[in-house]
């Protein structure tokens, strides 16, 4: 049976708020509107006006409201209308929400949920297409998760509500409308993801590929077109992007020997960086190729459709990553 | 509800005969000579070394934390900015706990970890010193978002506590200062906006920041009263506040109070403090809030000289005992480093052997199972 990423999210919120009547959801357009995206979409009729809370377009003040509740034990889930939108309140989780069980010495903890769609959405231009994947996750004492499929959406949000510490949940618009087939398991209200674990999406012994979001997605779509040519690819979907589920990516690496890391987000000090460092640090020895890095253009989105297209990973930029990264090792070995 | 500018823009004035009994007025006195005198010894400290980085100290503005606090049950909470000690000692938090966490020790109120500008304490619901301008008021009115969902969706009937956010003149002219005006005022939170206008924001004069500097006029801009007051007179800030105290805790809604103070240092202690006229510094010198007290208490028979100077001497001893305390106390042990990143303790907090799960760098490989 299969479900939308939007009704996977959607259901995750309903049964946490049916759950802990301490949960909440504030935002612009959550309620009367039924969220921007739909994604609150029969909250307010259910859970009322109290509990699914239509704000001001006023991102610094309702943000650190829903951070003030948190100090107070409540379970705020605050919805940005785009996760560019938190650029205006980025104090509040950063400073407000991020350090202060730090530096309280662990008297105030927060536990709340920043969500919306992250990252490259279509011919919006600069300003609305940004992944914070990278920026969020340098950050200690916030936790970032990106969900890929329904499952994932329905796992991870519901992991995201119910922990104790502030969690930045980036969905992409994009994948709203997408359908995944959703296990009994899965759709089960007691069901929950564990936060930090990635998940081998697709098992393959010639090249590591790991991604999240959208580009889980993609790179799935690699992976086929890659075993066609014989190129077995392993396709880890990191669904944590803080913290980092190392032990997996370097387990992987050290069977396929090869990575390429994928990220719609700018590429300096990117998550791929940190993946790169990582599999260096630790699995040095194991690589049999230099390591490839997929991402964004270092450039501020484009408008013009064809170069909004080239600023971004495509299928085929994956596939020749993978390519690079599997015959260079055996042009390599054949020259030696 | 709606609140008329020409209804309530008019400063409020008071009668001041009768307005506090001998057990509070003490009690307030108190209070101000223990703000006082603790940071009167904080600069102390801070020149000899013992504390460090920014030191923003409160002296001239004690009727304010005091006329305020003193009034606000245990529940209540109270969020405050930089310029933090006195807010956190007026709610309770002891002086040795404070002092100590100046001086980074594992006994302050924070284990060392907040520091000057970030006292928090959970237990005497201090919310915290928020460095940045207009950051603390959100989070305030967060708290007083939380106190009505816990009256009318938890169902919590007792719930009446309310917020009191304390910010300065400069912060009047940040966004979120309105952003919460408009949201406290719409939504009917238990919250008082607390304006310690004490003229100055480092070096730019109130007067050259804002366009029109009667900040309490902005009250009733949002639909909320709007009330000046003399911030150097306690028992006027007392009447003030028991008022706006009493409005929130009826579910009446916010208050906005802008209290004319003057802090009688700089900024903070690395702040030369040249801009400021030797007049007006002596002009508020003269106005005193605790020589103003004393001589209140004394000529309306409420207070003897020497009972006043027995107070003196009771907090003169307690802060030199807050200061042997901190600086007897043992420095954070290094796996301190690591704690409290995260409130999980499955997570990256403290392991099933109940030690701390990670103890290198690597620390965020932890996994939290919810």
């Amino acid at each position: 049976k299969e479900m939308t990423v939007r009704d996977a999210l959607n259901s995750a919120l309903d049964e946490e708020m049916s759950a802990d009547p301490k949960v909440f959801l504030m935002g612009e357009e959550v309620g009367e509107y039924q969220g921007a995206y739909k994604i609150s979409k029969g909250l307010l009729e259910k859970y009322g006006p109290d509990r699914v809370l239509d704000t001001p377009i006023t991102e610094a003040g309702f943000t650190g409201i829903g951070v003030g509740a948190a100090y107070y034990g409540l379970r705020p889930v605050v919805e940005f209308m785009t996760f560019n939108f938190s650029m205006q309140a980025i104090d509040h989780i950063i400073n407000s929400a991020a350090k202060s069980n730090y530096m309280s010495a662990g008297q105030i903890n927060v536990p709340i949920v920043f969500r919306g769609p992250n990252g490259a959405a279509a011919g919006v231009g600069a300003q609305h297409s940004q992944c914070y994947a990278a920026w969020y996750a340098s950050v200690p004492g916030l936790k970032v998760l990106t969900p890929y499929s329904s499952e994932d959406a329905r796992g991870l949000l519901k992991a995201a509500i119910r922990d104790p510490d502030p969690v930045v949940f980036l969905e992409n618009e994009l994948l709203y409308g997408e359908s995944f087939p959703v296990s009994d398991e899965a759709r089960d209200s007691s069901f929950c993801l564990p936060i930090g674990k990635a998940k081998i999406e697709r098992e393959g012994k010639d090249v590591t590929i790991t991604a999240f979001s959208k580009m889980v997605g993609y790179s799935l779509k690699a992976a086929e077109i890659l075993a066609t040519e014989g190129i077995s690819a392993e396709v880890i979907n990191l669904r944590s992007i803080r913290p980092l589920d190392r032990s997996t990516i370097n387990a992987s690496v050290r069977k396929t020997n090869r990575l390429v890391t994928v990220e719609e987000g700018f590429p300096q000090h990117g998550v791929g960086a940190e993946i790169c460092t990582s599999v260096v640090e630790e699995s040095f020895g194991y690589l049999d190729a230099p390591v490839e890095r997929i991402a964004g253009a270092d450039v501020p989105m484009p408008y013009a459709a064809n170069l909004e297209r080239l600023a971004v990973p495509q299928v085929e930029d994956i596939v020749r990553a993978a390519k690079r990264a599997c015959y260079r090792s055996v042009a390599l070995a054949a020259a030696a | 509800m709606s609140f008329s500018a020409t209804k309530l823009a008019q400063p409020l004035t008071l009668n001041t005969t009768a307005l506090i009994t001998k057990q509070e007025g003490l009690e307030v006195y108190e209070d101000m000579v223990l703000g006082r005198t603790f940071e009167d010894m904080c600069a102390q400290m801070y020149y000899r070394g013992k504390m460090f980085g920014f030191v923003h100290l409160y002296n001239g503005q004690e009727a304010v934390s005091t006329g305020f606090i003193k009034l606000l049950k245990k529940e209540d909470s109270v969020a405050s900015t930089y310029r933090d000690h006195v807010h956190a000692l007026s709610k309770g938090v002891s002086a040795r706990a404070v002092m100590s966490e100046l001086f980074g020790k594992k006994t302050g109120c924070c284990r060392g970890q907040g520091g000057s500008m970030h006292m928090f304490s959970k237990e005497h619901n201090v919310l915290g010193g928020f460095a940045f301008i207009g950051e603390g008021i959100p989070v305030a009115t967060g708290a007083a978002f939380t106190s009505k969902y816990r009256r009318e969706v938890l169902k919590e009937a007792d719930c009446d506590h309310v917020t009191v956010a304390f910010f300065g003149d400069g912060t009047c002219n940040n966004g979120q200062f309105f952003e919460c005006l408009n949201m406290a005022a719409l939504w009917k939170l238990p919250i008082i906006f607390v304006v310690e206008n004490n003229l100055w924001a480092i070096g730019m004069s109130h007067l050259r920041a804002t366009s029109d500097p009667e900040i309490w006029k902005k009250g009733p801009a949002f639909g909320m009263p709007g009330v000046h007051v003399d911030g150097m007179d306690v028992l006027k800030v007392r009447e003030v506040a028991k008022e706006a105290i009493g409005r929130a805790r009826r579910g009446e809604g916010p208050t906005l109070v802008e209290c004319e103070t003057y802090r009688f240092r700089g900024h903070s202690l690395a702040d030369p403090d040249e801009l400021r006229d030797p007049a007006e510094k002596a002009h508020y010198a003269a106005r005193d809030p605790i020589t103003a007290l004393k001589k209140y208490l004394l000529e309306n028979n409420l207070a003897s000289e020497p009972e006043l100077k027995a107070i003196d001497k009771r907090i003169d001893e307690l802060i030199e005992d807050a200061v042997e305390f901190a600086d007897e106390s043992p420095f954070p042990a290094r796996s301190q480093l690591l704690e409290n990143v995260f409130a999980d303790p499955k997570g990256f907090g403290i392991g099933p052997d109940g030690r701390y799960r990670c103890e290198d760098p690597k620390f965020t490989e932890g996994t939290a199972h919810v």
